[in-house]
């Protein structure tokens, strides 16, 4: 039970009163749930080593705290390796005070600093005391943006210490090795290393394919990442295809993803893969064996679809930089369709303006929806739907199997294949289904969230590679949620620390860029996973949709502007208070277990007392 | 007053016949087809049948024999537009802002059909409304105590009024002061007939300031008036002294807001015609302020252009949000939203209909001039809505009571929103020729309740406080209402609902259970089969609850890839010929699987159970043109 900064804190803070992290009220969650702050451990002492020179001031007393929402709290602050605190004032007899931040400083997106000289606000020294004065003259606040998009003020008393805590955060916050991070310190004493990492074995998935075709076999040609260094170890593959023809077509392919099974469809067999772009570059180029790949997935006669995730124009022009497309010619029985998704520094772009849409109170109701449209979020958020509804249909209506790919493949590729799974498949709409989902599409599929999710919206930083696009799929999963508010196991909170930890977090799961960075980093071995947190009984019932009722088809939301909603839960998680909208969910979750007790009551009462008859009853009620 | 859902047909044919006697060519036109709004590819082939009453387009489909009624009285404008090869298109749209679109072969017929809804959707007398004919088969004293259901008196007394400051003045007995004032009127104990009537002389159509809600709990009135006919410089010495008096009624407040809600270049403007607003110097302890709520004309337009944005053929996520913000529409709402203290019990009656808000001339259901139609009524019920949004606990009703109440506003059926006055509804002695809203909704009362509505709850216990600065992003456009027909683009699964029957589930559990144990006490342990079945209904009762919105266009996917066709021209590079062998629409989908339209329910997010509609049987609002068309029961006279 160590406290990150001894002597400021003595006790756990979870005996602080219910404030929640950042000061803000709203949905953070709450205090308990927080991450302690551990010595690092003697292996790297050299990294405390190294962090110590980043932190220039420890700590700052008196310093005031401020946020929308709630009363500003004057405390201690102080810095350590990971996390940024303060403390209000102790009681007396050395009583500890009342934890009121408990910011993870990885979280921190940019930082402001204003120091001002306030020696002219003065009243005129009449019966203050030199000191006094001296004390007011300097100060400096620093405005720390999140990237869950919280926003603090801490106003400092003291130009240097204002500016020495200011640069300590922005260094602290910056720190790039994957290693340095957070969760390689992180110990929470309830949850084991281990647990959680391979709750989803791939191995699984196939066997339930496996169970249904022999047209599939598992392949561990990339056992050592050498056939590709973005995708997991094993991966499904047609069985008529073998490794080394896999590696050749994986040469035919942007970083090496050749094309790899994605979802099964059960119902028809129909299946999704997705890819890289192929290297058809300006002459051309066609690879014989990635061409025999694709083809071995149809059967006689049957057609597929190529999902290109890129405009016709821009998939052409990739010919000029070495990628492109499938020719009609060299793939005479897949049939391309673009759909154009948005990616990279536009996408990032489109969320930096949305945030600052949302924060600025100035705007009247007659600015708001243009400045909300110029942002284009709402715009990503329907293609993105659609696209992925294309797919479904695709698979589901036509019949037909889909490839889809855009450019890497890392990115709005995942984005259609994890959309279009939970529209069609049941099974990735409950808790544990999502979880797997997420771990399968997303991360073993190599989404580079290291480079993806290093900065929010509000960074100032140059952009390099950051791009919101696991933000854009919780979005939409939002939407799904709100169109079908009874077919998704999970509810908005989930999503919401999903959020949350993909861009800042205590756990490994979202740590590096793919498999093979993992593996070198030991993430699995020496940092927790956020499954396992997010599966402990106390936790999970946070996240459970209370309505949630097991829904066998496929749900096809509505792609209408009319429909489309910004996600306020998200945008406006620290600016408005959900006061009101709480209470209704907690007055919906009241409704639906009165009846769950009541039915159960009721079932119990006979059983107790009518055993003939109960089991009968209790499975009509369920 | 439910006819069962069956008959429809036959009878309405006869009633055809009926009018052609009266006053109507009989109208009758095969062949027509009914374009999906949203979904171009879809258009239903059928036959058109005019009655006195309704337009009734049949599917010839034969297994559905789908139905869509419209009262003439919904109908807001038909256009008819440029003949085709296909035929002639006829664009109906509706008050409860439905839109049919159909394409009528013969150019003649089409012509007929535009001349004659013209004239049956303007009715020139009061008469002609269809509740004079409307006859839901209720005896007198059923009727007589439908008016008697939202009874002023008592909303007042409610209010804790008359008291020692407020007293209900029979100034207005015969009308004789104010004609679209109510005979009895709220006014303050100090202000004698003489100050009403001088300042009704100085008002606007003489509706002097008289009380519209009253706090008790503060001791705080809200009063309202037209304006002062007070030009550049006149002034009226009652008008003062009456406000005056409104003020002293309000022991607990030194000064005297007067809200005026027009733009403060609007006020201003009309001094030059005589009218105006109150100015400061003249009364003493008022405070001034102009909330800039636009008139009704601009009102109209701000509707009207937000209607087109709604009827864009798949609008693009920009045009839509741009044609929003064009509209202004949520502007107005916010407007009003900002100027409004509401109060979570929102009466309709009283604040609308008894205070002489000139509904016949807002809502056109006579022939009359068309620029003083106006959405008033629609923005309040919105504003209402809003707020439901907000505080979703703090109101008893659902969405869905606003939405057929707006129905009714313009459906004509009942007559609560009629004429322009009280003074015209007894003329036309209204309570006792027609039926009342109220007790027909009231019947209906379990399908509006707000399952998260709690009396004792602490957002019905205070006064609302909407976060309305600065919180636009609060204000969303209600696709409920204005797409309230397109039942694709709604969430496909109704929280109300099913909590709705979670709650009666719940509650028949329980008495069950009441049931079960006096049996047990009696009858030590014997078992009826009886039991079972009724668990079983409830059971399904459940899950109907869960799966209440499911229409057919709601289960199928939309089309995602409605710009297909425009495929092979974008891809030049490969000169592909074949493109168009691969089209996924609905057309194909359906040739290629003719299980698939009858299926189709079964393809949905929402299960194929009989709809638990809670409209069925009622006179209720048509929704849902799916299998039950409810718009049908209309007619159950």
């Amino acid at each position: 039970m160590g406290a990150g900064a001894p002597g400021v804190l003595g006790p756990r803070p979870v005996a602080a009163p219910a404030r929640r992290e950042g000061g803000l009220g709203g949905r953070a969650v709450a205090l308990q749930g927080f991450p302690l702050p551990r010595q690092p451990p003697r292996s790297s002492a050299g990294a405390a080593m190294e962090f110590a020179e980043l932190i220039k001031t420890a700590t700052v007393e008196s310093v005031l705290l401020s946020g929308a929402g709630l009363p500003p709290v004057r405390g201690t602050l102080c810095i350590t390796s990971h996390h940024l605190l303060l403390s209000s004032r102790p009681g007396g007899d050395g009583a500890p005070g009342s934890v009121e931040l408990w910011l993870l400083i990885r979280n921190v997106d940019a930082v402001e600093k204003r120091v001002q000289n306030l020696g002219w606000y003065q009243p005129p020294r009449t019966n203050g005391s030199q000191r006094d004065t001296r004390l007011a003259g300097s100060s400096g606040t620093i405005t720390l943006r999140c990237k869950d998009l919280k926003v603090l003020q801490l106003e400092i008393p003291g130009m240097e210490e204002c500016l020495n805590v200011a640069s300590s955060i922005e260094a602290l916050s910056s720190v790039d090795s994957v290693m340095m991070l957070y969760p390689f310190f992180y110990r929470p004493p309830s949850l084991r290393l281990e647990a959680g990492w391979h709750l989803f074995p791939l191995e699984r998935y196939y066997q339930q394919i496996a169970a249904q075709t022999s047209q599939w076999r598992l392949s561990s040609i990339n056992r050592d990442f050498s056939a590709c260094p973005t995708y997991p170890p094993a991966v499904i593959v047609p069985a008529a295809v073998d490794d080394e023809a896999l590696r050749k077509a994986a040469r035919f392919r942007q970083g090496g993803r050749f094309p790899v099974l994605s979802y099964y469809h059960r119902k028809n067999g129909t299946v999704m893969l997705r890819s890289s772009q192929p290297l058809t570059g300006p002459n051309r180029k066609r690879c014989r064996e990635d061409e025999l790949l694709l083809g071995t997935v149809l059967d006689e006669g049957e057609r597929g679809f190529i999902i290109d995730t890129r405009s016709a124009q821009a998939a052409k022009q990739a010919r000029m930089t070495g990628g492109g497309t499938e020719p009609k010619a060299s793939y005479p029985r897949w049939k391309r369709l673009h759909r154009p998704l948005e990616r990279g520094r536009p996408l990032q772009e489109s969320f930096a303006k949305l945030v600052d849409a949302c924060n600025d109170t100035a705007l009247t109701m007659d600015r708001w929806l243009s400045r909300l449209e110029s942002c284009r979020w709402l715009s990503h958020v329907k293609a993105a739907l659609s696209t992925a509804c294309l797919a479904a249909q695709c698979l589901d209506r036509e019949e037909a199997c889909v490839l889809v790919h855009g450019a890497e493949g890392t990115d709005t590729t995942l984005l259609v294949t994890a959309l279009a799974q939970l529209i069609l498949d049941p099974g990735c709409r409950t808790l544990a289904g999502f979880q797997g989902l997420l771990e399968r599409e997303w991360i073993e599929a190599g989404h580079p969230f290291h480079l993806r999710c290093a900065r929010s919206a509000y960074s100032h930083a140059r952009l390099k590679q950051e791009a919101p696009l696991f933000l854009l799929f919780l979005d939409c999963v939002w939407q799904l949620s709100r169109q079908f508010p009874f077919s998704l196991e999970f509810g908005e909170q989930l999503l919401l620390t999903l959020f949350d930890n993909a861009y800042a977090s205590s756990y490994g799961t979202f740590l590096g860029n793919n498999e093979k960075e993992r593996c070198l980093c030991k993430v699995k071995e020496s940092t927790h996973s956020l499954w396992a947190w997010l599966n402990e009984p106390g936790e999970k019932k946070k996240y459970l949709n209370p309505l949630y009722s097991h829904n066998a088809l496929v749900i096809w939301p509505s792609v209408e502007p009319q429909s489309i909603q910004l996600w306020q839960g998200l945008f406006f998680r620290w600016i408005r208070s959900s006061e009101y909208l709480d209470e209704a969910w907690a007055e919906i979750q009241r409704l639906v277990e009165n009846d769950d007790t009541s039915v159960e009551e009721s079932a119990g009462n006979r059983q107790s007392q009518a055993p003939s008859d109960t089991a009968a009853q209790t499975e009509n009620k369920r | 007053m439910t006819q069962p859902v069956g008959w429809r047909l036959g009878v309405m044919t006869s009633l055809c016949v009926d009018h052609v006697q009266q006053s109507w060519q009989q109208c009758i036109v095969e062949n027509v087809r009914l374009l999906d709004r949203v979904s171009s590819r879809k258009a239903a082939l059928g036959t058109l049948y005019l009655t006195a009453t309704h337009v009734i387009f049949v599917e010839n489909a034969s297994e559905t024999r789908k139905e869509t009624w419209v009262l003439h009285s919904q109908i807001s404008s038909i256009e008819k537009q440029a003949t085709t090869a296909t035929g002639c298109p006829l664009l109906i749209r509706c008050k409860n802002f439905q839109v049919i679109h159909l394409i009528i072969p013969q150019e003649r017929d089409c012509h007929d059909v535009y001349i004659s809804l013209i004239r049956l959707a303007r009715p020139v007398k009061y008469e002609e409304l269809y509740c004079f004919s409307f006859n839901p088969k209720l005896d007198k004293e059923e009727r007589e105590r439908g008016w008697k259901l939202v009874d002023l008196n008592e909303e007042y007394n409610r209010m804790g009024i008359p008291n020692n400051y407020w007293q209900i003045s029979d100034v207005n007995r015969d009308y004789g002061v104010c004609d679209s004032y109510p005979t009895e009127v709220y006014v303050p104990k100090s202000a004698t007939a003489h100050i009403i009537v001088g300042s009704s002389k100085f008002r606007s159509r003489r509706r002097f300031p008289a009380l519209s809600y009253y706090c008790k709990d503060n001791n705080t009135s809200i009063c309202r008036s037209s304006q002062p006919l007070s030009g550049f410089s006149a002034r009226c010495l009652e008008d003062e002294q009456m406000l005056q008096a409104i003020r002293k009624a309000n022991p607990g407040s030194d000064f005297l807001y007067v809200v005026d809600t027009r733009p403060k270049l609007n006020a201003m403007a009309n001094r030059a015609a005589g009218k105006g607003y109150e100015n400061e110097d003249n009364y003493s302890n008022i405070k001034f302020q102009f909330i800039g709520i636009e008139n009704i004309h601009v009102m109209r337009n701000s509707l009207q252009k937000m209607l087109e944005v709604c009827e864009l053929k798949s609008p693009s996520m920009s045009d839509f949000l741009w044609g929003l913000e064009n509209s202004g529409w949520l502007k107005h709402i916010k407007a009003i939203m900002d100027a409004g203290i509401f109060i979570a019990k929102v009466l309709i009656e009283k604040d609308w209909v008894s205070f002489g808000h000139k509904f016949n001339h807002r809502y056109g259901n006579l022939d009359g001039d068309p620029k003083e139609i106006s959405p008033v009524i629609d923005q309040f019920i919105e504003c209402v809505w809003q707020l439901m949004e907000q505080f979703p606990c703090a109101f008893e009703f659902n969405e869905r009571f606003l939405i057929h109440v707006q129905h009714h506003i313009y459906s004509c059926q009942f007559g609560n929103f009629l004429c322009n006055s009280q003074k015209e509804r007894r003329e036309l002695k209204i309570q006792e020729r027609t039926y009342s809203l109220w007790a027909h909704l009231w019947k209906n009362r379990a399908d509006y309740l707000n399952p998260l509505y709690r009396s004792d709850h602490s957002q019905t216990q205070a006064t609302l406080h909407p976060q309305i600065a600065s919180c636009n992003f609060l204000y969303k456009f209600w696709s409920g209402m204005y797409n309230r027909f397109e039942k694709g683009m709604h969430p496909r699964q109704s929280v109300t609902d099913y909590l709705m029957a979670v709650k009666e589930e719940t509650q028949q559990l329980e008495e069950e259970l009441e049931v079960l144990g006096e049996r047990l006490a009696s009858l030590q342990k014997v078992q009826s089969n009886d039991n079972k079945v009724k668990s079983k209904q409830q059971d399904q009762n459940k899950e109907l609850g869960r799966s209440t919105s499911n229409i057919s266009l709601a289960n199928t996917p939309q089309e995602y890839n409605s710009n297909l066709k425009s495929f092979p021209s974008r891809s030049p590079s490969q000169g592909d010929e074949e493109d168009s062998a691969l089209i996924l629409t609905q057309d194909n989908l359906k040739s290629s699987d003719p299980d698939l339209s009858a299926n189709s329910d079964q393809e949905s997010g929402v299960e194929d159970l009989s709809c638990r509609s809670p409209s069925n049987g009622g006179c209720l609002p048509s929704e849902d043109s799916g299998k039950d068309s409810d718009e049908a029961v209309f007619l159950a006279v």
